[in-house]
């Protein structure tokens, strides 16, 4: 550790004097920080559940690090996102996820990569998370063929290994998540699957549905809805007659969890996750948290909620400055250290929108691939009849 | 005599077999099979040679399957591989849908494919467009099967032929057997295809037994999805069809043999992809067109059959301008000399082919 900082050291002073940048460059040894803390959380609002998860979470300096890390990246890539989009470069929809950073980072903590997880359109964050790279996230939004999806799904569909998307219909993805829970119990694997949804989704059908059948098969699901407050431009009181979402699973156990600190969930997730492999079946997890970016980039996020209230959460509950503040002040990091981050983040962020914007777009040619798996050519037939388009698996 | 027939085809009774041996003409070595019993077989078979396999649904594992199509499997199989579902079917079709996407091979029924509008979203959505979207990804391979379009006095919200709008959808693959071959075939290959097959059958014919061959009793057959197969040849007139109504063109096809007609009909098996060459081969040497369904005429099978044949290189081969008979354009009533009458019967196939023959 003390080694890998002085080489970072070395390299940062070495490409600050290259950039011209006057860079403080921390000369201070791993000796000086502390290397592992232990923190209050907040206590869970339990629901059918005898214990929660415990009310101090240990945070070690590499945890903090990575953590600060992957949160900045998000943060960024999304600000990257708004600015694409304002310029024409990313169209169509855009659900940014800044302000709920801390619920990505904080499941992914939780569970290991072998692990499953879903969600629906707000899911940039967790394509990250889940393996995705910043440059192919970026360039599947600018729709070009350097994309995680080649170009073809966009903001909303994108996958990796044990990451299911990216789900454009409000609620199906759930169903989809307890299928992937059920083939998890069916192949003997001791993995679960995590299931995202929001507070506007929480009211659909089809999820009291995938609740009762999670329960009677006793599938390891985690149901999560990250509750921002709005579904759209309709505000919890106005959509939900219970908003005690936690609670809406009736016969399944719940937890209400702050969505805003890192720790805290990344405690909930565990408990959830340690629920679900002992066999006990579904658990269901309210995140509260927030977002800054209205739902979408077509909707300025002002006309159903005030700017003092945005305001407010950043000052007070921003993820990214809890988790930095409690470093700082625990001297588990040194400001100039998170600063190195944060223009590391910055760099890997503008790398990755260059590429976005100067990937060529996919060859017509892959128009009509990906219809069907593991089946010989077809022809497609084009706009007219007399165009024929050819389609490979 | 063709209204005995008729009856007859149901499946009411046992003598039908030997009755029916006028009109197929099958080698020695065969074996009485009904509809129900292939596919019975089918997903046996098919369960037992990949463990990924499992059936889900209402009713199909202890009470053997609604009608009784899934008897016998439970037993054999067990809770883990086939699964009693509550009456969700928008729930189960999705749990369905990701647990193909998780490794497993899912069939999942639908009671009928009426309820299956429920959970179409899932069948849409999730499942057929998610290899595209995911540009390769992520394939799912799944089986949505069910009972499809009309049955006996079950009125019109349980009558209706979802064909046509399953078939529209890229992603999809649709297939409609008609005999006990085709429906063992058909479901083992849907099985063993990598991507979401929509598998519509008819409760009509379930209990209707067919003769299969020895080939078709091999656990390793298949029957290619996507492609036609000729049940009879002819040289005046094609008749193409799919599902219960080819029992019903062949019918036709029998009594306008007497009058020196000789129709050549096609069973379609899979609706989509369309096996448009094997119609197009067809027509070029009979000249003439009709397609007959059981489902409503507007936007359906038969109107894309004839919208294909016009822009394809058999329209200068026609003699007449190709039609349609279908079902009529109303919801299914109850009663049953209306509901007679809301779908093709062979007297319609045969006044259809002789004003189409201008006879």
């Amino acid at each position: 550790m003390r080694k890998m900082l002085t080489i970072i050291s070395n390299v940062l002073r070495g490409s600050a004097s290259r950039n011209g940048a006057r860079v403080v460059v921390s000369a201070r040894t791993y000796a000086d920080f502390t290397p592992q803390a232990t923190f209050d959380i907040k206590k869970c609002d339990l629901h059918k559940l005898e214990d929660g998860p415990p009310l101090q979470a240990m945070l070690t300096r590499e945890e903090g690090l990575q953590y600060y890390r992957t949160m900045q990246t998000m943060r960024r890539m999304e600000l990257k996102a708004d600015q694409l989009y304002k310029q024409k470069i990313i169209r169509g929809f855009c659900h940014l996820y800044d302000g709920q950073e801390a619920c990505a980072v904080g499941i992914e903590a939780g569970i290991n990569l072998s692990d499953h997880l879903i969600t629906a359109y707000r899911a940039h964050g967790y394509t990250l998370t889940r393996g995705g790279t910043v440059r192919e996230i970026m360039a599947e939004l600018t729709g070009r063929r350097g994309g995680i999806a080649k170009g073809k799904g966009g903001s909303m569909h994108m996958y990796t290994k044990h990451f299911y998307g990216g789900n454009g219909i409000v609620g199906a993805q759930v169903p989809l998540g307890a299928g992937v829970a059920l083939a998890c119990k069916y192949l003997g694997k001791n993995e679960l699957c995590v299931c995202l949804y929001g507070d506007g989704a929480a009211n659909q059908g089809q999820i009291f549905e995938t609740y009762n059948m999670a329960s009677l098969w006793k599938l390891p699901c985690i149901f999560i809805c990250e509750n921002n407050k709005y579904g759209m431009g309709t505000s919890v009181e106005r959509a939900a007659a219970s908003t005690d979402y936690y609670k809406r699973g009736d016969f399944i156990p719940g937890l209400r969890v702050d969505g805003m600190d890192v720790l805290c969930v990344r405690e909930a997730t565990k408990f959830a996750a340690e629920h679900c492999r002992s066999g006990k079946g579904p658990i269901l997890m309210e995140l509260q948290t927030y977002r800054y970016h209205g739902h979408s980039m077509s909707d300025p996020g002002i006309s159903y909620r005030t700017r003092e209230e945005i305001q407010e959460v950043r000052s007070k509950s921003d993820p990214i400055s809890m988790l930095k503040d409690r470093m700082l002040s625990n001297n588990m990091a040194s400001v100039e250290e998170l600063k190195e981050i944060d223009v590391e983040v910055r760099k890997e962020i503008e790398d990755a929108a260059q590429f976005a914007t100067t990937d060529p777009e996919p060859p017509l040619d892959d128009l009509c691939n990906h219809i069907f798996y593991n089946d010989p050519p077809l022809e497609v037939r084009g706009t007219n009849p007399w165009t024929k388009l050819k389609s490979v698996s | 005599m063709a209204s005995l027939r008729c009856f007859l085809r149901s499946g009411k009774n046992a003598v039908s077999a030997v009755l029916r041996r006028e009109f197929h003409r099958t080698p020695p070595a065969a074996v009485q099979v009904t509809v129900r019993d292939a596919l019975n077989q089918a997903m046996d078979e098919e369960l037992e040679r990949d463990e990924r396999v499992f059936l889900l649904g209402e009713e199909v594992a202890q009470y053997d399957g609604a009608y009784k199509v899934s008897r016998g499997l439970w037993k054999k199989y067990g809770d883990k591989r086939i699964i009693d579902t509550p009456i969700t079917e928008m729930g189960f079709a999705g749990i369905a849908v990701g647990a193909a996407m998780a490794g497993l091979r899912p069939i999942c029924e639908f009671m009928t494919f009426n309820f299956s509008m429920q959970a179409i979203d899932q069948v849409i959505n999730s499942a057929a467009k998610t290899y595209y979207m995911s540009a390769g990804l992520q394939p799912v391979p799944i089986v949505f099967r069910g009972p499809n379009g009309a049955s006996a006095g079950v009125a019109a919200q349980h009558s209706q032929c979802f064909a046509a709008w399953y078939s529209h959808c890229p992603g999809l693959k649709v297939v409609s057997p008609w005999n006990a071959e085709d429906a063992k075939g058909l479901l083992k290959a849907a099985i063993r295809d990598d991507n979401p097959v929509v598998f519509l059958e008819n409760e009509l014919m379930y209990g209707v037994p067919f003769e299969i061959s020895e080939e078709a009793q091999s656990k390793d057959f298949v029957v290619p999805i996507g492609k036609a197969k000729i049940e009879r040849q002819g040289k005046h007139i094609t008749l193409v069809s799919h599902s219960r109504m080819v029992g019903l063109c062949l019918d036709a096809a029998a009594v306008l043999a007497k009058e020196g007609i000789e129709c050549e009909v096609i069973n379609m098996r899979t609706i989509r992809p369309l096996d448009a060459e094997a119609i197009e081969t067809s027509v070029m040497k009979t000249n003439h067109l009709i397609t007959v369904e059981g489902g409503w005429p507007q936007f359906g099978v038969g109107a894309e059959i004839l919208a294909r044949l016009m822009e394809g290189p058999a329209f200068n081969y026609l003699d007449a301008p190709a039609v349609r008979v279908t079902g009529v354009d109303i919801p299914m009533p109850y009663a049953k000399i209306l509901e007679d009458n809301s779908i093709p019967q062979i007297k319609d196939i045969i006044f259809s082919v002789k004003k189409t023959l201008n006879i």
